[in-house]
Formats: structure tokens, C-alpha cells, sequence
């Protein structure tokens, strides 16, 4: 066996680890993201967003962070970020527009900042 | 009697995919990385293999939490190209070799790695981005592929040492097929790249440049790092890179190595090594 792969505090910098607790509290925003894959899901998102997100069992608490597009408060709430970045697709947020956020910069402050930001 | 030919590491960055479908491959952004692989494409041309094992991993794709498998790998005659929340992208459906994968998974759980078998499986960028970077599909896929899935999301992953010994199994199965075929196992994903919080975008070429060393020289230092120590040193999303260990433990120790490549443009280090059997 090899013990001690993840540190006590299962961070890395202010990033969470996704674990095995974290996959389970984000298990039905995870789904809803999921269904995204699906074009059907993601007309069916374009067309009635809240019809569309109450085939999740989503609690009041989920459904405020997924309207307020809040992708930290998401990744914290245990969306996993690949699954994320499928809700960030269907409400025109890229994955590089979320990172901006994360970062606390703008699209443009955070696109100066790569050593060529024409590989997008 | 099959016969390991070639290794490959290679980062399976999605946006080499978007890039590759609207046709940028001259723009000056994407020709360093695009460029690096037409020596690999000519020298995969001369290798001629029959099989591709392409360790990667799904993001979101095809698989779910509900059930999810630490290594998955394909058992059928074909793979569909999966829809990542964008629309399929337009590729060929990928060849399997059916007898080759099931040999490859009774010799695998028989060696005590308790497999998941995946008789249907659509592929997504990780799988596709390394396999169209190398490969040329437009008269179709030159190649038969094996997908393996590794489970580098949801923690708890399978150690370093775990991904290098799976990769020793692969080369023993491989030996025991008795129909003389030409494999290359490609190991894919990393090289550094963080996609949550503060640090979004923060790439290590130092670091990466350093695995890249070890990959070929060095791999039984690799193994012994834990998930924390490669987090610590690639980003938490660069904890792909233990799936390259997949392909060096199928390898002989020694080795040459025929390409190497890095370029770090936007988020992720993109990395690409070719080994042959010395």
C-alpha cells in the first residue's frame, strides 16, 4: 500500500481536491452538467433553463449558485471542473472566460497575461 | 508473436482539437505544436503499427460518477466519436481490434488488474486529439485502437506505481498475443496545466521539462511520487501525467528516444516524446 497521497487538508493552493466527498455533494449538479452532452439537454437548457434544471433534484441552494453563473461557488459545491466547463459552454462562458474569473482578472487582463494567447 | 514497437507521450489538449477542425495549423500560434508531429507522423509511417493503445482519460464525456471505473478499457469493433457539449466533432469512427482487446483484458485481469470492460464506448478529445495529431485519418484510421481509461478525476486515483506496473501487464499481454502484430502504446495527457482557482493558467516548464528527462531516462524515479508531490509540481490537473507512466512501463527499460517536443502557449504545457526499443 501506499499511504499519504493526498495531504490532510485535501487542497492545493486554494484549488479542492476532487475526492470521494466532494463527488458525492456535487453528485446532482454534476448530472445536470452532464446532461449537457446531449444536444437535446442543451436545447431543453436554451429553451427553459428552469424546466430544464428541475429534472435534477437540484436543492435551493444549487439552483442560486447555477443562476448566478457563480463557477467557484460551483467547483466548491463539488462540480467537478470538466463537468463544469459543459455549463460554462451552454451559458457562453469558456473555459478560459471561468479562469479569468478564478483568477480574479478580466478575459482580456487574463489573455495578456499567456505567452501567446492566439493558441485559443 | 505481437511486439511492442513504439511509445508515445503526448498532452491531448482540447483546444489542439478546435484548432485542428478549423483548419489553423499554419496560424502562428498552433505551428510550433502542429509542426512537432509531421516527424512523428512520417516515423509512425514507417513503423506501420496495426494496434494503437491509447491510454487516456474521459473529461465528462462518457462517463459518470454514478459508476466510475479506475481502468476502463475498450473490447469492441469500433468507437463512436462522443459529443463533449459542442456537437460531434467530424472524425471517422475509430476501428477497434476486438480479438486483440479481449486477449488484452483476459491477460490483464488475470495478472490481478481488475478491469473494467467496455464492449460499447464513445471517444472524446483525450483519446482523439493524440490519435489525430499522429495519425492521418482522411482515408480512414491507419490503425486499430485499444481506448484504456484511467480514472484521473475523482480521487482516489491509482498511484503513480500502479500506472507504471499496468504498463509492464500491457507489455506482457502483448508478448503472449500470438498473431505477429505491431503495437504502439501512447500514454496521453498533461504535461503541467491548474484549471481551478487562483492559480488558473499556471503552467511549470521546469517541472515539465524535468518529467520529460525522467520519462526517458530515469522512469522508476517517477513512480514513487505521490499524488500529492506531482499536484504540488504540475497543478492539480496535471496529475494526467501518470498516465504517461502507463505507456513507460510498457516499454523495455531501455530505450530510444526518437522525438521531443514542448511548447507552452496558453494554459497547459504541451509535451510529446516518441520512444523506440533500443
Amino acid at each position: 500500500m501506499q499511504p499519504n497521497q493526498l495531504s490532510p487538508s485535501r487542497k492545493i493552493g486554494d484549488s479542492h481536491i476532487f475526492d470521494l466527498a466532494m463527488s458525492y455533494r456535487g453528485l446532482r449538479l454534476n448530472r445536470m452538467c452532464h446532461a449537457l452532452n446531449d444536444a437535446a439537454g442543451r436545447t431543453a437548457f436554451r429553451a427553459d433553463e428552469a424546466a430544464f434544471l428541475a429534472r435534477f433534484g437540484l436543492t435551493e441552494a444549487e439552483l442560486a449558485l447555477v443562476r448566478a453563473r457563480d463557477f467557484n461557488a460551483l467547483l466548491a459545491a463539488g462540480t467537478n471542473i470538466y463537468y463544469l466547463i459543459k455549463f460554462g459552454v451552454a451559458t457562453g462562458n469558456g473555459l478560459y472566460r471561468m479562469g479569468a474569473r478564478m483568477r480574479g482578472e478580466s478575459y482580456e487582463q487574463f489573455l495578456a497575461s499567456r505567452n501567446d494567447s492566439g493558441a485559443v | 508473436m505481437a511486439r511492442i514497437v513504439g511509445g508515445i507521450a503526448s498532452s491531448h489538449v482540447p483546444s489542439i482539437g478546435g484548432a485542428h477542425d478549423r483548419g489553423r495549423h499554419e496560424s502562428p500560434a498552433w505551428k510550433p505544436l502542429f509542426d512537432a508531429y509531421v516527424p512523428v507522423r512520417e516515423w509512425l509511417a514507417h513503423l506501420k503499427p496495426d494496434i494503437a493503445i491509447v491510454v487516456y482519460n474521459d473529461h465528462a464525456a462518457e462517463f459518470f460518477f454514478d459508476k466510475y471505473p479506475t481502468f476502463a478499457v475498450g473490447a469492441a469493433e469500433h468507437y463512436a466519436i462522443a459529443d463533449e457539449g459542442f456537437g460531434v466533432r467530424p472524425l471517422p469512427p475509430v476501428p477497434g481490434h476486438l480479438a486483440f482487446s479481449q486477449h488484452l483484458c483476459e491477460s490483464l485481469v488475470y495478472d490481478e488488474f481488475d478491469l473494467t470492460v467496455c464492449q460499447e464506448l464513445k471517444v472524446e478529445h483525450g483519446f482523439l486529439v493524440p490519435m489525430h495529431l499522429c495519425f492521418d485519418y482522411r482515408d480512414g484510421w491507419p490503425v486499430a485502437s485499444v481506448p484504456l481509461q484511467v480514472n484521473v478525476l475523482q480521487h482516489p486515483l491509482p498511484t503513480a506505481r500502479r500506472c507504471y506496473r499496468l504498463g509492464q501487464a500491457i507489455g506482457r499481454a502483448v508478448e503472449a498475443f500470438a498473431p505477429d502484430l505491431r503495437v504502439v502504446v501512447i500514454g496521453t495527457g498533461g504535461m503541467s496545466h491548474q484549471l481551478t482557482g487562483s492559480a488558473f493558467g499556471d503552467m511549470q516548464p521546469d517541472h515539465d521539462r524535468d518529467f520529460l528527462d525522467r520519462l526517458e531516462s530515469d522512469p522508476g524515479s517517477l513512480t514513487g511520487w505521490s499524488h500529492q508531490l506531482l499536484m504540488e509540481k504540475f497543478g492539480v490537473e496535471g496529475i494526467e501525467l501518470i498516465m504517461w507512466l502507463v505507456m513507460r512501463g510498457a516499454m523495455p527499460a531501455a530505450v530510444r528516444r526518437v522525438h521531443r517536443h514542448y511548447y507552452a502557449p496558453m494554459t497547459t504545457g504541451m509535451g510529446l516524446m516518441t520512444l523506440e526499443p533500443a
